[in-house]
């Protein structure tokens, strides 16, 4: 059909009498970077989880480059080209870096279990292959020097380029970043969002991220949804949102708005 | 017909026995997510406790002498003083291998109950080093537990259904159903039981909210392996041979039970007791009992390949 | 020429052969049961570690899969006892169905293994070490009520084929495998599964499968190690395979430190050598495993190496180039 790297159609996540997530839509192509914001809660991760197969959608459809997704395992999933980032860092703790990454290169080694067994030349090669690739992420990510070192003594910042390089590694058409943000200082941000406007570029990505950080997201976002309670709320451009007073009140609730002169009055429309 | 009741009154009697042990297994598992996989051992050491107390006591060691109501007052003593010897065991078990543990990766305590598993199991086989008053550890060979109330088969069922039966299994049945009884009563009307469900729901909440962990958990094990004792006793009224391995079977398919009643339930425990006790007795009475144990294992893949939740478990999703 | 890294492969067991050859002719007899136990011991406890350790998933069945190699192995030797290929010397003929026979033992293992690891890996670690202790319970059970295979006495008078050779090999070659195995792809991807199984998943491993083979070939090597005995005790009965087996294989790898192949080699001949003293007293014996075991729990979990290698130290490892021109490159 289209180009479209990523196609969520309509999708809802059921848990018990539980909505978390209410007819979600969302239409990505190469080389995009949509941010997904809305408050604690909003079901910003239970998208993310969605799509990537760690939950099963109970109603609608996620197409990769046009191939129905859901209903996959996630590995599966990662194979079609979705990678992810977690927002608990979810590190291999007890692995180097460069382990780390290597571990994302798993599924393209074409060399078996019989190939490690009699080390082969196939099996050789292949490690010389993952090797030279993980190193390479490994440098992209400004992390060349940490290659040895045990993930879990990485100070935090470099933890999450970490987890970068490797979702990176897995060579995916789609990279979701789940607040990739998060504990860093402004600099750090700073330099978060030229990376990840480089990545982009370099690689020809689609990038959907969660943030909570409003100026990092809407820096570094094409557009955005905003998502409240599960429903999506509103969608455009960053000016666009910065200025819708839904938006402004799912975030700061209703007696700012009024104090602005912003409510909604019922059934009305926003100023 | 007769045979199918006779199979009903044994599948209630093993099925008792069953959710009794479960029941501990169970509630440790609520509270601490954690298999005590030396709990059948438990249920042991209440057997033996018995024994010793009856020696000690002097009570149905040279036969039953005393009459028909100070037989019963004789049982349920030993029973109680099993029961709190037990409990005694089971607090010691928790508050110095298992606690210290408790922040650490979930396999450090399942390595650890092991080897309290073992500690006990062979513990009780070396030779024994004091001899008087009792014999105490009790070596390998199989000891006869004292008849503390005389056996008197109930002709009445024999004569109306053909089932044999006799007074012990009904005292047996009796005072299982009480135990459980009174269980339930404690985990779902007083506080106690309100604070162990709270920290078998989420225990850092439980702790924030100002309910004693330490002490809830503690009381739990204190509770399920006062129950595993007095199974202990109730099998060991009707099959007098003891030995220090005679727990391991039955704690292994107890925990089948719990499993199947969905661990962490309490009356999932229950449930699931009384139904394998009954499918193994009808199963092993009308096919080849020689594959008796292997029921209990065969139920635990089925369970954990259909329905890994059991009976009354609720599934949960890890949040990612 | 592309074949020439498998040739290389076999290297390590064309050079230890002569080696544990002249070990064994050279060892005194009264030590000669021990070291093939340690030899044996070691066969077990690395091929457990594949499991426990590399995978993190705690398997408690490994003597059921040792019966089902023993009593294979014992079957075909039985059977083909006062057979000779007739080009071959008779001592070499025996050796031959002897290898056949590990061979096979290896093969109905490993199948044993994918049936019980298919239905039991989708469960979490508790269960798992449950369920694992049934299928050997219920392994032993079965075989317990089988006529062809002896029943409750077993097979007896079964040939005496276990050399130092054959054991030190069979000892040589679980390292290798598991040296080679964890150097590689497919090992990092058990130990993704071990350290996170959410992550590992979302990065394109198939954790399930990947823990099913890790059991197959763990499941094999047991059962290499049952025919192992068998042919060194010429006997073959179930008492031999209980539960208690498989627990002390599971202490030889907690002491030595799960995920170290180091660790349980050393491990494994600590206390095969250290506790054979107290052989005959299997209560005590057990006793002090179960001390052992609530000790090492409460004061060091990690055991002997935690998850080191011998081969991690410094000395061994190659020189590395430095760092390429830009190893710090930056947006």
């Amino acid at each position: 059909m289209s180009a479209a790297t990523l196609e969520v159609k309509q999708v809802t996540m059921r848990f018990g009498g539980l909505k978390a997530l209410a007819e979600f839509d969302l239409t990505m192509m190469p080389g995009e970077l949509v941010g997904l914001i809305g408050p604690n809660g909003a079901g910003k991760t239970t998208a993310f989880n969605a799509i990537t197969g760690v939950y099963q959608p109970t109603e609608g459809d996620v197409l990769v480059a046009g191939e129905r997704v859901n209903g996959l395992k996630p590995h599966q999933i990662c194979v079609k080209g979705v990678a992810r980032t977690f927002q608990n860092i979810r590190l291999f703790k007890q692995l180097s870096a460069l382990d780390n990454v290597r571990i994302a290169c798993h599924a393209s080694c074409k060399a078996g279990f019989v190939d490690t067994l009699f080390q082969t030349a196939h099996h050789e090669d292949e490690e010389r292959r993952i090797l030279a690739r993980a190193e390479e992420f490994l440098v992209v990510m400004g992390l060349g020097h940490r290659r040895d070192e045990l993930s879990r003594n990485l100070p935090y910042g470099e933890q999450r380029r970490l987890e970068i390089a490797r979702a990176l590694a897995t060579g995916p058409k789609v990279l979701c970043l789940d607040e990739p943000a998060a504990g860093m200082n402004s600099a750090e941000k700073v330099e978060l969002m030229k990376l990840i406007r480089s990545i982009r570029d370099r690689f020809g990505l689609s990038i959907l991220v969660i943030e909570h950080d409003m100026k990092l997201v809407m820096g570094v976002s094409e557009r955005l949804i905003v998502l409240d309670h599960g429903v999506t709320i509103a969608r455009g451009k960053p000016e666009e949102i910065r200025r819708n007073p839904k938006v402004i009140e799912a975030y700061l609730g209703d007696a700012y708005l009024e104090e602005k002169h912003m409510a909604v009055p019922a059934g009305g429309e926003a100023p | 017909m007769t045979e199918f009741l006779q199979h009903l009154a044994n599948g209630l009697s093993v099925g008792s026995i069953y959710a009794l042990i479960a029941l501990g297994y169970t509630m440790v598992y609520g509270v601490l997510k954690l298999i005590n996989f030396a709990h059948g051992d438990v249920y042991m050491v209440g057997a033996f406790a018995g024994f010793y107390l009856a020696q000690v006591a002097g009570i149905g060691v040279y036969g039953v002498e005393a009459s028909g109501g100070a037989q019963l007052l004789h049982a349920i003593l030993v029973t109680l003083g099993a029961m709190a010897i037990c409990g005694l065991l089971g607090y010691t078990i928790e508050r110095f291998a298992y606690r210290p543990l408790r922040h650490r990766a979930r396999l450090t305590s399942l390595i650890t109950a092991i080897g309290v598993s073992l500690l006990l199991e062979y513990g009780f086989q070396l030779k024994p080093w004091i001899t008087s008053p009792i014999e105490f550890p009790p070596g390998p060979t199989f000891r006869v537990f004292p008849t503390l109330v005389e056996r008197v088969p109930l002709e009445g069922a024999e004569r109306a259904v053909g089932v044999s039966l006799s007074n012990l299994d009904v005292y047996g049945l009796l005072v299982a159903v009480i135990l459980m009884v009174v269980l339930q009563w404690i985990v779902y009307r007083t506080k106690f039981g309100t604070a162990m469900r709270a920290v078998s729901f989420d225990w850092q909440t439980a702790g924030l909210m100002g309910i004693p962990v330490n002490r809830v958990i503690s009381w739990t094990f204190v509770l399920g392996s006062a129950l595993a004792a007095a199974a202990g006793i109730i099998q060991a009224t009707s099959r007098p041979k003891i030995e220090p391995l005679f727990g391991l079977m039955p704690g292994l398919k107890a925990f089948v039970a719990a499993v199947l009643g969905g661990i962490g339930s309490v009356p999932g425990a229950m449930v699931g007791g009384l139904v394998l006790g009954l499918a193994e007795e009808y199963v092993a009475g009308y096919t080849d009992s020689s594959y008796r144990d292997a029921i209990a294992f065969s139920v635990l893949i089925l369970v954990l390949l259909v329905r890994p939740s059991g009976l009354f478990g609720r599934v949960t999703q890890e949040k990612v | 020429m592309r074949a020439w890294p498998v040739v290389k492969s076999f290297l390590p067991f064309l050079i230890g052969a002569p080696l544990f050859w002249v070990f064994g002719e050279w060892l005194p007899g009264a030590w000669n049961l021990i070291f093939l136990t340690v030899f044996v011991n070691i066969v077990l406890a690395v091929s457990l570690n594949v499991v426990n350790g590399f995978t993190g998933q705690f398997s408690l069945g490994h003597a059921g899969f040792m019966a089902v190699g023993a009593y294979t192995a014992a079957k075909i030797t039985q059977s083909m006892e006062g057979v000779q290929l007739s080009f071959l010397p008779a001592y070499a003929s025996d050796h031959v169905v002897f290898a056949l026979a590990l061979a096979a033992s290896m093969a109905t293992a490993a199948l044993a293994g994918l049936l019980v690891g298919l239905p039991s890996l989708r469960l979490r670690g508790d269960y798992l070490a449950i369920v694992t202790l049934g299928f050997g319970e219920i392994i032993r059970s079965i075989i317990e009520n089988m006529k062809a295979l002896g029943q409750a006495t077993g097979l007896s008078g079964l040939p005496p084929r276990t050399t130092m050779t054959w054991a030190g090999l069979c000892a040589l070659g679980t390292i290798v495998m598991a040296r080679r195995l964890a150097t590689s792809t497919q090992g990092r991807a058990l130990f993704a599964i071990r350290d996170d199984e959410v992550a590992a998943e979302a990065m394109g491993v198939d954790t399930t499968g990947y823990k099913v083979r890790a059991f197959v070939i763990s499941s094999a090597f047991a059962g290499l190690g049952g025919a192992l005995v068998a042919h060194a005790i010429m006997l073959c009965t179930p008492k031999m395979f209980t539960f208690v087996r498989s627990i002390e294989v599971v202490i030889m790898i907690v002491l030595g430190g799960l995920g170290s192949i180091t660790g349980s080699v050393v491990a494994a001949v600590v206390l095969t050598v250290g506790l054979e003293s107290l052989r005959e007293f299997q209560s005590f014996r057990m006793v002090a495993y179960a001390f052992l075991l609530i000790v090492l729990m409460l004061t060091r979990p990690q055991g002997l190496f935690g998850t080191h290698e011998l081969w991690d130290l410094r000395i061994f490892k190659k020189r590395r180039a430095p760092a390429p021109a830009g190893a710090k490159e930056a947006p």
